[in-house]
């Protein structure tokens, strides 16, 4: 085994499809030992995310949040950042969007309270992104743990809000709070649960975050900094600025996302995993399989949303548990990282 | 390629026999290790090109040439850290497959690296054990210090089992690292440059250490570039070039320039001119400077100097004296405790590095890839690491990459860095290469202050007469420098005034017509001049 020369630009594109490619195998072996045929599940799959306009619709639903997270964490990947904690900051974003729906401005117009949203969403996010920022920029605290831990809080405090003072007063008692007024809820691609103003964010922020990276100076700095905080040291580039930005931007971007969800698809506030299902998590995925390239990752967000909204639609034909699609995304991103590895590597067998 | 590797499966011999130079009788004058027609082919690259190479046990052998001579690929080959594309390796006699470090190890194969390969944030006993195989299992590192502190004394590799391995200095890691390789029963130990980090008595007794090594009966190979070196220790030395053994001589068969003939293919300038130049106005004013260590002990306890413009202002001393401690401090990366530094008259006293370096300070650092690059980021971004955040670099928020992207493949041209391209990743180049990256970056900025650390540590014959032009250049130009190194020869030929740093103070300031080799011999060991 020995390090590489640079990998050639083809094998850089290769890596994610080969990984994907090899998960696909290796659940199909596991499907196949449950009497699943892989073959005809996997073009089910397929069918039920791309091959109708159903599908389709309800795949770029669920590339939304996905790509909102995803770009977030490449800004924080590239950083040398680790936040784990995309899932927590979108439930904050989601809150914060709840909070100004039903109770800072419950009878504004539209044009009003949808921008209010989306800017308390983001800044609720940012704020739960720097609380584990700020721990490791003074202290050094490790901000895996911490973004990680973050997002049991959050999912804690939605739960909270949704049983105690936010619960529904039309709702006989369920966890769930009232409906937002009209005012709040997102336009929506007629015929579909696509919520435009959400969508065109998405999209927007994987352009930003490129932008960000390459063409400006903190972009510079994020970049000099994840590639060896030393260096970043010596040339008097403040880690605490580019830790603190970061992670804001991350956990901005992730709580645009909740606020997405809860304005655009559900119009409340409700438990936690409904509202969310792991994009958060899933999002890091996202990342990885667009090698922290902030454009391709729109591209993966669109796979992941299609693989969640075709292993919905297997489910059902199939009557698999929920758990098929989160091994596979396991024995995706295993894959990938085995991918990284051989594209630094060469191993030889003597 | 997958042919080849295929045929080699089906030919490797079915019994691995258990062969160990450690316990294996070879007498003095027989070889160790045989290496035949080894081939290495690194994309772009023919880094070994049909070498053999012998090592007789009870000798010391110079593998001497140039960076990317591939002296380095051949040793990484016989350490197992690459695996050759054609050829065969003996030991003891015995046709070998060296698969890994393991089986280097376990054949009484020893390296040490140019780039030490310890873990910062373990103890010295703790790395040690690491690497041994036969370590106890339950907490090895303290059953090991008794056996660590006989070696130490033994070779006279002098060093605390259970300091941290971040905290020590680069001389010190060296010998952690010697320590470890004898200590996993090597043989034949290789060393990659292990003198550039030494002071001249610090090499004497390596040498001397490694002698005693090769009468026992150990076969070393001294990976070097310094002609005097192989000259004086060693009794066989190979020269190699562009991948090709050149000769394999004897010191007695020949002289210096021979073997630099031998090594570059053409005459090589040793002597450097150094006019005199205009000395300007105080550039750098350090007064009273205290400066703790990682570990909580005073570093630098009192230091006073001035520097001024178009002067050289040198510091020789063991590694560990402070100096790494002093510099850090000058540009911002470490506390102050108390004390002054003045940059151009401004106050810069525990000032952000950001600050001091907008100043008009070039520093090229002690530990290069450490702290002197982003390895992931192209050669054009790592050159505007320092010129980034100002005009016409950038504006206010955005980076302005088409003149970056003109200046930098401007620089690339100017300081003759190989490269494939601009947009190459800097860990790509060889360490030439990225200090040449690092060079330009600090000069092209016109720096009224270079503050230069080791500058020349582990480069080749033509990079270093490169990197010491530049700085007379710099000199000449009116910049005022700052150089801490510990090649004498190198201060002897750059400075104008020379400071002897010993356990964190100056033991005196020589100026240009008081200094000569032996009286900063005898200050560097702490003798105060008896003037």
């Amino acid at each position: 085994m020995e390090k590489k020369e640079a990998p050639p630009k083809w094998m850089e594109v290769l890596v994610p499809l080969v990984s994907v490619a090899s998960a696909l195998l290796i659940a199909g072996f596991f499907l196949a030992l449950q009497g699943i045929p892989p073959l005809e599940l996997y073009s089910k799959m397929l069918a039920g995310s791309f091959a109708s306009y159903h599908g389709i619709s309800y795949t770029i639903v669920k590339t939304i949040p996905l790509l909102l997270c995803g770009a977030g964490l490449v800004l924080a990947f590239k950083a040398n950042i680790w936040n784990i904690g995309a899932e927590g900051q979108l439930l904050m974003g989601a809150v914060a969007a709840t909070w100004v729906a039903l109770y800072a401005m419950p009878s504004a117009p539209s044009y009003l309270v949808i921008p209010a949203m989306f800017a308390f969403g983001f800044i609720a996010g940012a704020l739960w992104g720097l609380v584990p920022g700020y721990l490791k920029s003074k202290l050094a605290v490790n901000e895996i743990i911490t973004t990680l831990m973050m997002n049991y809080i959050a999912i804690k405090l939605v739960e909270y809000l949704i049983y105690g003072p936010w619960r529904g007063e039309e709702e006989w008692g369920f966890p769930i709070t009232d409906k937002f007024p009209e005012a709040a809820w997102l336009p929506r691609i007629p015929g579909t649960s696509v919520h435009i103003p959400t969508l065109i964010l998405a999209l927007l922020s994987a352009a930003l975050v490129y932008l960000l990276l390459y063409k400006t100076k903190v972009g510079y700095e994020a970049r000099v900094y994840g590639s060896n905080p030393e260096a970043a040291r010596y040339a008097g580039i403040s880690s605490e600025k580019v830790i603190l930005l970061v992670m804001a931007i991350s956990g901005g971007l992730a709580g645009l996302a909740g606020v997405g969800e809860v304005a655009g698809i559900h119009r409340r506030l409700r438990y936690p995993w409904s509202i969310s299902c792991g994009y958060g998590f899933a999002a890091i995925i996202v990342a990885f399989l667009a090698r922290l390239n902030p454009l391709a990752a729109i591209i993966s967000a669109i796979f992941l949303g299609g693989l969640f909204v075709g292993g919905d639609a297997v489910q059902m034909a199939f009557g698999l548990p929920v758990g098929v699609v989160n091994m596979f995304n396991g024995l995706m991103l295993l894959c990938l990282v085995s991918g990284e590895f051989a594209l630094k590597y060469r191993v030889r067998v003597k | 390629m997958k042919l080849l590797s295929l045929r080699s499966v089906l030919e490797k011999p079915m019994v691995i026999e258990e062969i160990s130079l450690s316990e294996m009788q070879v007498e003095l004058g027989e070889p160790l290790v045989q290496m035949r027609g080894i081939v290495k082919i690194f994309p772009g690259v023919v880094a070994n090109d049909n070498v053999d190479f012998d090592l007789y046990a009870g000798e010391v052998h110079a593998l001497l040439g140039e960076n990317g001579a591939g002296k380095t690929t051949l040793m990484n080959i016989l350490f197992g850290l690459y695996s050759p594309d054609e050829g065969e390796i003996y030991v003891a006699g015995k046709k070998v497959e060296i698969r890994s470090p393991r089986d280097a190890i376990r054949y009484g194969i020893g390296m040490v690296h140019q780039h030490f390969k310890l873990i910062p944030t373990l103890t010295v006993a703790e790395n040690i054990a690491l690497s041994l195989a036969n370590a106890p299992a339950i907490n090895p590192s303290k059953h090991l210090v008794e056996e660590i502190e006989r070696y130490s004394k033994r070779y006279g590799l002098e060093v605390d089992p259970s300091a941290y391995v971040w905290q020590l200095s680069v001389g010190e890691r060296q010998r952690v690292e010697i320590l470890k390789a004898l200590m996993g029963g090597a043989r034949a130990l290789i060393l990659d440059e292990p003198t550039t980090v030494l002071t001249p008595d610090e090499r004497d007794e390596l040498f001397k250490t490694l002698r005693r090594m090769a009468d026992e009966g150990c076969g070393i190979v001294l990976i070097t570039h310094k002609l005097e070196e192989a000259l004086s220790v060693c009794d066989r030395i190979t020269v190699m070039r562009n991948g090709r053994v050149v000769a394999t001589v004897r010191p007695n068969e020949v002289v210096a320039a021979d073997l630099a003939k031998m090594m570059v293919g053409r005459d090589v300038l040793l002597n450097y001119e150094k006019p005199p130049s205009e000395i300007g106005e105080v550039v750098l004013r350090v007064e009273g400077l205290r400066v703790l260590g990682d570990r909580g002990l005073v570093s630098v306890d009192g230091v006073s100097f001035d520097i001024r413009s178009g002067e050289v202002f040198g510091i020789a001393g063991v590694a560990g004296n402070g100096q790494s401690e002093l510099v850090e401090a000058i540009v911002g990366l470490r506390k102050v405790e108390s004390g002054r530094v003045e940059i151009l008259g401004r106050d810069v006293t525990n000032q952000p590095t950001s600050r001091v370096l907008g100043l008009g300070v070039a520093y090229i650092p002690e530990h290069r890839i450490e702290r002197g690059i982003a390895p992931d980021l192209s050669v054009v971004e790592n050159l505007i690491l320092k010129s980034y955040r100002n005009p016409p670099f950038s504006g206010r928020l955005a980076m302005n990459t088409d003149y970056v992207r003109e200046w930098g493949k401007r620089l690339v041209e100017e300081y003759e860095v190989v490269t494939p391209s601009i947009d190459a990743p800097v860990k790509l180049l060889s360490g030439g290469n990225i200090q040449r990256v690092i060079i330009a970056r600090e000069f092209s900025q016109e720096p009224k202050l270079i503050i230069a650390s080791h500058p020349t540590y582990g480069l080749d014959v033509a990079a270093t007469e490169y990197v010491r032009k530049k700085l007379l250049e710099q000199r000449r130009r009116g910049a005022a420098i700052l150089l801490v190194s510990e090649d004498l020869e190198e201060l002897l030929a750059l400075s104008d005034r020379i400071a002897v740093m010993y356990r964190g103070r100056f033991v005196g300031v020589l100026e240009a017509d008081e200094i000569t080799l032996d009286r900063i011999r005898v200050m560097m060991a702490g003798e105060e001049e008896a003037s």
